[in-house]
């Protein structure tokens, strides 16, 4: 897709397209962390229809809603060009003897064969994490390897 | 320590009516500039309720206003912005220039003034307030129409332009034979030469020095850095608000960012003191008198903002309507024109008068103007949940 940049001195960035449907979507990045959606009238290229104002938080947790399938779907074609490996997800349960524990002490790898490649944790996500990352409640590993390695990796973590 | 519970009380009264004042202008999407001015305008000599108390703490406010406004115009430079402007709106800057600061300086001229008087009023009637007009596109929603670049493109470029103006008006402003003004001019410009240099080659050198995760230690060190600096241009007839900019210039990247953070709600503090003292320096008895030549100035440099940004508009290729909201919008003059007669107004008894009432009418009608000409935006209209429209298209 075709994305327009230009560039609005002093106040921040503009990023216009058209969508599928033939709507001029143009989105104002401001320098002080807002946003800007705004919308173009198919007669009148030069006056944006505003549509909302976000706060930089706001943003985010729009970004993540619209680009959460985007992301499954990037992991599902990884495991497909592989096969016999797939990817999963382990959530580490509060009260769970790992709660608390360093990756390492799982010895995952050793014991299924399979890789602990990210922690989600929250909003953020830790890639590659190294075996002294201390895991919590609530974390969810992403784990990729055979389906019976990743359903070692479940056993191990639930306890 | 003995509490001076007459200038606390004074502050404090005066603080709340500028709040009172500022929430009044923002009501209507207005700059509280004016406001400022006539709030120090009424509580000067011969006004209606005079602060005495105060008095001393306004003065020393003002010219920590004055180095505060200074130096966050000179943060808000970035290369890649003005080297962008500069490519696409050269021409649009020329002719902003040309229409823009000669009718000042004819009127500087026929109001019989000399250089010093010529180059100041030349500088007022050029420089739109960027503060006001960046606000202002916000504030309507014009963020994402085309014209908009073009107006903050020339904003940028004019702001470039005070880079260079400034220290050479400071220069002719503290006399001398115009052999001197012309080598202090040449040291000036190379200040700001120097400053680009500076914060291009160790930018990032100057920042480690004031980027600290704590905000206390940013506001500190760059409080300290800039007011020394001041004191020194001050001290070799550069004017301190001048190496305050220079200060604000050599600072780029995440060093402006955060100071620009932590500095902000100091500088709108110290700057409405500034207005202020501004309108308290001048008598109201004077501004009667230069009311004329106020209007006729600023209806004239009306007309030309309003081709200049026509023209700007025009060269993205913005449509009638769209040139005529970037010419309106470029209309209101502010700060910037007020920071020049404090830099050049002990030079005449009427040029603050004539700055100030100038100002008044330019930032009040600027922003009225703009937000009743080119077209309201249209609401978004909420399709219809069957629209037809979208099964008609190929």
């Amino acid at each position: 897709m075709d994305v327009n940049e230009v560039l609005l001195p002093g106040v921040g960035l503009r990023y216009e397209f058209t969508s599928q449907d033939g709507d001029r979507i143009g989105v104002v990045a401001l320098r002080s962390g807002g946003f800007e959606l705004v919308v173009y009238a198919a007669d009148n290229l030069d006056q944006a229809r505003p549509v909302l104002r976000l706060t930089g938080e706001e943003a985010d947790t729009l970004a993540e809603i619209l680009g959460a399938p985007r992301i499954a779907e990037r992991f599902a074609d990884l495991t497909r060009e592989v096969p016999g490996l797939s990817a999963g997800q382990v959530e580490v349960l509060p009260g769970t003897p790992f709660d608390g524990r360093p990756l390492g002490d799982t010895r995952a790898r050793t014991r299924t064969g399979s890789s602990i490649v990210a922690i989600v944790r929250g909003e953020e996500v830790i890639a590659s994490p190294g075996p002294g990352e201390v895991l919590r409640a609530g974390d969810v590993l992403v784990v990729i390897g055979t389906h019976d390695g990743i359903a070692g990796v479940e056993e191990i973590v639930r306890g | 320590m003995h509490t001076p519970v007459a200038l606390l009380l004074e502050l404090g009264l005066i603080l709340a009516a500028l709040s009172l004042l500022c929430a009044l202008a923002r009501r209507f999407a207005l700059s509280p500039v004016p406001l400022y001015l006539l709030a120090g305008l009424a509580l000067g000599e011969g006004g209606i309720a005079p602060v005495p108390a105060a008095d001393e703490f306004v003065g020393t406010g003002a010219s920590i206003g004055l180095v505060l406004l200074l130096l966050a115009l000179g943060l808000e430079f970035t290369v890649p912005e003005f080297t962008v402007s500069l490519r696409r709106h050269m021409p649009s800057a020329g002719v902003d220039l040309v229409l823009n600061a000669v009718p000042g300086a004819v009127a500087g001229w026929l109001l019989g003034w000399d250089a010093a008087g010529i180059l100041a009023l030349a500088g007022v009637t050029y420089i739109s307030s960027s503060g006001i007009i960046a606000r202002l596109l916000d504030d309507l929603r014009r963020l994402g129409n085309r014209e908009t670049p073009a107006v903050l493109s020339v904003l940028v470029l004019e702001d470039f332009a005070m880079a260079a103006y400034l220290p050479v008006l400071a220069v002719v402003v503290s006399g001398g034979t115009w052999q001197q003004a012309l080598a202090g001019a040449l040291v000036a410009v190379g200040a700001v030469g120097a400053a680009f240099a500076a914060s291009y080659w160790w930018g990032h050198h100057l920042g480690r020095l004031v980027v600290n995760p704590d905000a206390e230690q940013v506001l500190l060190r760059v409080l300290g850095i800039t007011l020394i600096v001041a004191a020194l241009a001050e001290t070799v007839h550069i004017s301190a608000a001048v190496g305050a900019f220079l200060v604000g210039l050599a600072l780029t990247g995440e060093a402006a960012d955060r100071t620009r953070a932590v500095v902000g709600p100091l500088r709108d503090l110290f700057a409405a003191v500034f207005f202020l003292a501004i309108g308290l320096s001048i008598r109201p008895g004077t501004l009667l008198s230069v009311l004329p030549p106020a209007l006729a100035l600023a209806a004239v440099t009306a007309a030309t903002k309003v081709a200049a940004g026509w023209y700007a508009a025009s060269r993205d290729g913005a449509g009638a309507q769209g040139r005529l909201r970037a010419g309106t919008a470029l209309i209101a003059r502010g700060e910037f024109s007020i920071v020049i007669i404090a830099l050049a107004g002990v030079h005449d008894d009427r040029l603050g008068p004539l700055v100030a009432a100038y100002v008044f009418l330019l930032a009040i009608a600027g922003p009225l103007v703009t937000r009743f000409t080119g077209g309201a935006p249209a609401p978004p209209q909420p399709q219809p949940p069957s629209a037809p429209a979208a099964e008609q298209r190929p």
